[in-house]
C-alpha cells in the first residue's frame, strides 16, 4: 500500500523541463543576449575610428530621430519596390502553375521533373547567384554579348548602372528563386481543397477561370495571406542579391540599397550605436507583421465558415431591405 | 537509478557542450589591445596579407624558404616555423575590418595565432601607424635602426615615421607611376611606337588631350575609365583629405570630376566603371581598343601581364612618362605589437626590403621597382635590364626621377574610404543619373556612414 502510494507521487513534469533546458541556454545565449545588447547600444553613441573607440556615450533617442530624419524612408521604399517587383510576378506565375500542377484534367506528363526544376534556384546559394547574375549583365558580359551579336542593340546596355535596371535584375533573380517554393506551397494548398467541389461545379459546366476564380482563390486565401506576409518579412531582410550585385553600393544613386545594405554599412563602419537602433527598428516592424501572421494562423474562423454565415446574414438584411 | 544517472549524465553533457562553445571568446579590448610583450621563438609565424602578390615574392626569393603546403596558403621555412599567409581581399575595406578584429584579439590570442606581421598599403597605413593605438612595433624595437637600411628610398622611410619619430614599417618597392601604352595602337596612329616620340606627344595635358583626339578619330580610346586618372589628380592636391573632422575636397579633385566628365561624354575613355574588374582586365588584353593605362612599375606584373600573357599583345607594350607625375600604391611590411617572432619577423623585413639580391630579383623576375635608389639607377643604366612585356623596353630610367621625388605628405588615414566613396559616387554623376549636386550630396551622406566621426564635420567644396 505505501510503496503504491510513492509510485503515484513520482513526477515525470522535470525531465520534460531538463530536456528542453538546452534549447533555453542556448536562446538565451545566441538570441536574448544580443538582443539586449542591441537595444541597449542604440541609445548610445558608439563607434570606432580607426582602431579607437568613441563612446559608449548615452545619447537618448539621437540615433533614433537621425535615421528617421535622414535616409531610413527611403531605403525602406527601396527595398518595398525591389520586393514588389518580384513579388507581384512571383505569386501570379506560381498560382498558375499550382493550378496546372494540380488539375486533374489537364495530364501534364514529368510534373515531378518540373516540380524539381522550378525549386532548384532556391538551393543556390543568393551570394552565388548574385555573382552568377553581375557576370552575365555586365557591361562585357555575355548577354550584352549576344544581344550586340544578334543586332538587337547597338551597343552595350549598361544594365547595372540605371535605376530601372538595377532594380528589375534584384526583382528578377528574387523571383526566380522564390517562385518554386511559392509553387509547391500552393499546390499544397490546392490539394488540400475538397475535389468533390470540383466536380460539383464541374457537373454545373462550370469554366476554368470560374473554377480558379471562384474556388480556388476563395479557398486557398488564408494560404496566399501566409505566403504575402512571410515574403514581406523575407523582403524586408533583403540583403545578399543587391548586395553582391552593386558591390555594396546600392548603386545608382543609392536607389537599390536596402534596409540591411544600410545596416551592413554602419556595421562596417563599427558604428554601434545607429546600427543597434536601425536594427531594432527592423525588430519592430518584423514583430508587427509576425503578429499578424500569429493571429491568422489562430484564426478562430478556419474554413470560413462564420464569415460566410455573417455574409448570408448581411445580404439577408439587404434583401429584406429592398 | 542506473538509468537516471545515465540521464543526468546526458543532460550535463550537453550543456557542457553548449557551453564550452562560448568560452575563451571574450577579448575585444578597445584600444587595440596591445597590452602583450612581443616575443621570440614562435613556431608559426601569422602574416595578413590583401591579395598572394607578397606571398609569391617571399616564396620566391626569401632564402629560408624550404616548401610550400599544397593550397600554398602555408610556407615552411628550414628552421621548422611555418609562415602562415592570411588573405583577406582590399576592396569595401574587408581586409582592414578583418585586421581591425584580428588586433583587437591580439592580447588574449595563444600565443600561434597572434598576428606577427602585416602589410599595410598608403591609403590606410596612417591608421595603423598611429603610436596611440600602437599596433604597430617600431623598427627601434625590433633592433633595426635607418642606418640597416641607407639604400631605401627616403619617402618610402618619412610616410610611415610618426610623430615621436619612430619609424614602423618598411617596404620593398617604390610606386612612381608612368604612362603604359600599346606599341600597336601608337604606330597606327602616331606613326611611331618609339618611347621618346610618344612621350613627347603625351608630355603634358594640352598634348596628351591632342593626342587622345587623334586616337578618338582613329577608333581608339586613349584610356580606359575614370579610376585610371584618378590618382594622377588625387597625388597632386594641395592638403590632406580630411582637417579636424571637416572632410575637404580639393580643387584638383574636381578637375577630376570635371574631365571625367569630358572624357565620358565624348568618348576619348572606354567609360569602364572602375579598376580590378573584369572589363578592365579586357581592356588590358588583346583585342581591346585602349591606347594607355596609368601605373607604377607593379602594374606591369600584377595587372597587364596576366591579361596578355601568351597572346599577340604580350610585347605590344611601351612605357614613358605621365604627363603629370604620381604614385600609386606602395606596400609596407609592419611587425605587429605582441608578436612571438620577433627575430624572425626582423629578418623577413630586413632581407625582403634591403636585401641587394633579392631586390634585385624583384626588378628582374616581377617587374618591380625595388626600393633601393642606387640599384635602381644603376639598372636604368644598364643596357641588358629590360623586360619582355615592354618589349625589351628598359622602364627603369622613366621612373628613377620620378621616384626621388615622391611625397606622402598630403595621406590621412581615411584615403581608401574617400578614395573608394568619392569614384563611386561620381560614377552615376558620368552616367548622367545624378547632377552634381546630388552627387555632393551622395558623398556627405557615403562618407558620414563610413567614418562617423567625420560627420559632424560635414564636406567642404572648392568655391
Amino acid at each position: 500500500m505505501k510503496s503504491e502510494k510513492k509510485i503515484k507521487s513520482v513526477s515525470y513534469a522535470k525531465w520534460g523541463y531538463i530536456f528542453i533546458l538546452p534549447f533555453f541556454l542556448t536562446y538565451a545565449i545566441f538570441s536574448v543576449i544580443p538582443l539586449a545588447d542591441t537595444i541597449r547600444n542604440s541609445f548610445y553613441e558608439f563607434y570606432y575610428s580607426g582602431l579607437k573607440a568613441i563612446g559608449p556615450n548615452w545619447v537618448g533617442l539621437a540615433n533614433y530621430t537621425e535615421l528617421l530624419s535622414a535616409d531610413l524612408p527611403k531605403y525602406a521604399w527601396n527595398t518595398f519596390v525591389m520586393w514588389i517587383l518580384g513579388f507581384i510576378p512571383q505569386i501570379v506565375i506560381a498560382l498558375i502553375l499550382a493550378s496546372w500542377f494540380t488539375d486533374a484534367r489537364l495530364k501534364i506528363h514529368g510534373k515531378q521533373f518540373f516540380k524539381v526544376v522550378i525549386y532548384l534556384p532556391n538551393l543556390i546559394m543568393a551570394s552565388a547567384f548574385a555573382m552568377l547574375f553581375f557576370a552575365l549583365f555586365s557591361n562585357a558580359g555575355p548577354v550584352n554579348n549576344i544581344l550586340l551579336r544578334m543586332g538587337v542593340i547597338g551597343e552595350a546596355v549598361r544594365f547595372m548602372e540605371s535605376t530601372l535596371g538595377a532594380r528589375t535584375l534584384v526583382a528578377l533573380m528574387n523571383f526566380l528563386m522564390w517562385f518554386g517554393n511559392t509553387t509547391i506551397m500552393l499546390m499544397a494548398a490546392i490539394m488540400g481543397i475538397n475535389p468533390s467541389i470540383f466536380e460539383a461545379a464541374e457537373l454545373d459546366g462550370c469554366t476554368h477561370f470560374q473554377k480558379f476564380f471562384r474556388i480556388t482563390l476563395p479557398q486557398i486565401k488564408p494560404l496566399l495571406t501566409y505566403t504575402l506576409v512571410t515574403s514581406l518579412i523575407g523582403g524586408l531582410q533583403m540583403f545578399d542579391v543587391p548586395q553582391i550585385l552593386t558591390g555594396g553600393q546600392g548603386s545608382p544613386d543609392r536607389t537599390t540599397m536596402t534596409l540591411i545594405m544600410y545596416l551592413n554599412n554602419h556595421l562596417q563602419a563599427k558604428n554601434y550605436g545607429m546600427a543597434g537602433s536601425l536594427s531594432v527598428y527592423l525588430f519592430i516592424i518584423s514583430g508587427i507583421l509576425c503578429a499578424i501572421v500569429f493571429r491568422m494562423n489562430t484564426d478562430s474562423d478556419p474554413d470560413g465558415s462564420k464569415f460566410a454565415a455573417k455574409r448570408a446574414k448581411a445580404a439577408a438584411k439587404k434583401g429584406g431591405g429592398v | 537509478m542506473k538509468r537516471r544517472i545515465m540521464s543526468i549524465a546526458l543532460a550535463a553533457l550537453t550543456i557542457l557542450g553548449l557551453l564550452s562553445g562560448c568560452g575563451g571568446g571574450g577579448g575585444g579590448n578597445a584600444s587595440g589591445g596591445a597590452e602583450t610583450e612581443a616575443g621570440d621563438g614562435g613556431k608559426v609565424l601569422n602574416i595578413y596579407v590583401w591579395n598572394q602578390e607578397f606571398q609569391g615574392k617571399f616564396n620566391d626569393n626569401y632564402p629560408e624558404v624550404e616548401k610550400l603546403s599544397n593550397d600554398k596558403s602555408i610556407t615552411y621555412l628550414k628552421d621548422g616555423t611555418e609562415v602562415h599567409w592570411i588573405v583577406n581581399p582590399n576592396q569595401d575595406g574587408v581586409y582592414q575590418q578583418k585586421l581591425d578584429e584580428a588586433l583587437a584579439k591580439q592580447g588574449s590570442a595563444p600565443a600561434d595565432e597572434k598576428i606577427d606581421m602585416f602589410l599595410v598599403e598608403a591609403d590606410y597605413a596612417l591608421k595603423y601607424i598611429d603610436p596611440d593605438v600602437n599596433v604597430a612595433l617600431p623598427l627601434s624595437q625590433l633592433g633595426i635602426t635607418a642606418a640597416d637600411v641607407p639604400n631605401q628610398y627616403k619617402y618610402t622611410l618619412e610616410a610611415v615615421t610618426t610623430a615621436d619619430g619612430e619609424i614602423r614599417g618598411l617596404s620593398y618597392q617604390a610606386t612612381p607611376g608612368m604612362l603604359v601604352y600599346r606599341r600597336s595602337i601608337a604606330q597606327a596612329v602616331l606613326g611611331t611606337d618609339d618611347p621618346e616620340t610618344v612621350g613627347a606627344a603625351v608630355s603634358d595635358w594640352d598634348k596628351f588631350y591632342e593626342t587622345a583626339e587623334q586616337m578618338k578619330a582613329a577608333g581608339y580610346y586613349m584610356y580606359s575609365g575614370r579610376a585610371d586618372t584618378y590618382r594622377v589628380y588625387s597625388n597632386n592636391v594641395s592638403a590632406p583629405w580630411v582637417d579636424g573632422s571637416t572632410v575637404v575636397v580639393d580643387q584638383s579633385m574636381m578637375n577630376w570630376v570635371e574631365r571625367s566628365m569630358q572624357d565620358t561624354q565624348e568618348g576619348i575613355n572606354h567609360n569602364v566603371p572602375g579598376q580590378w574588374i573584369d572589363e578592365w582586365n579586357k581592356d588590358m588584353g588583346p583585342s581591346s581598343k585602349v591606347f594607355c593605362f596609368f601605373l607604377p612599375a607593379w602594374g606591369l606584373d600584377v595587372c597587364i601581364k596576366p591579361n596578355v600573357e601568351g597572346t599577340d599583345a604580350a610585347q605590344d607594350w611601351a612605357v614613358c612618362p605621365s604627363p603629370q607625375s604620381f604614385y600609386w600604391g606602395g606596400t609596407w611590411l609592419i611587425a605587429a605589437n605582441g608578436t612571438d617572432n620577433m627575430s624572425q619577423v626582423k629578418d623577413i623585413m630586413l632581407k625582403m626590403t634591403s636585401d641587394r639580391d633579392i631586390l634585385n630579383s624583384l626588378a628582374v623576375n616581377n617587374g618591380e621597382m625595388s626600393n633601393d635608389q642606387p640599384l635602381m639607377e644603376e639598372l636604368a643604366q644598364s643596357p641588358e635590364f629590360g623586360i619582355e612585356l615592354l618589349g625589351g623596353q628598359n622602364y627603369l630610367g622613366v621612373l628613377s626621377d620620378a621616384a626621388a621625388s615622391i611625397s606622402l605628405v598630403n595621406v590621412s588615414p581615411y584615403d581608401q574610404g574617400c578614395t573608394e566613396e568619392f569614384q563611386n559616387v561620381f560614377g552615376d554623376y558620368f552616367n548622367g543619373k545624378i547632377d552634381l549636386e546630388k552627387a555632393k550630396e551622395n558623398f556627405a551622406t557615403a562618407i558620414g556612414e563610413r567614418y562617423p566621426e567625420l560627420k559632424s564635420g560635414g564636406v567642404r567644396w572648392p568655391e
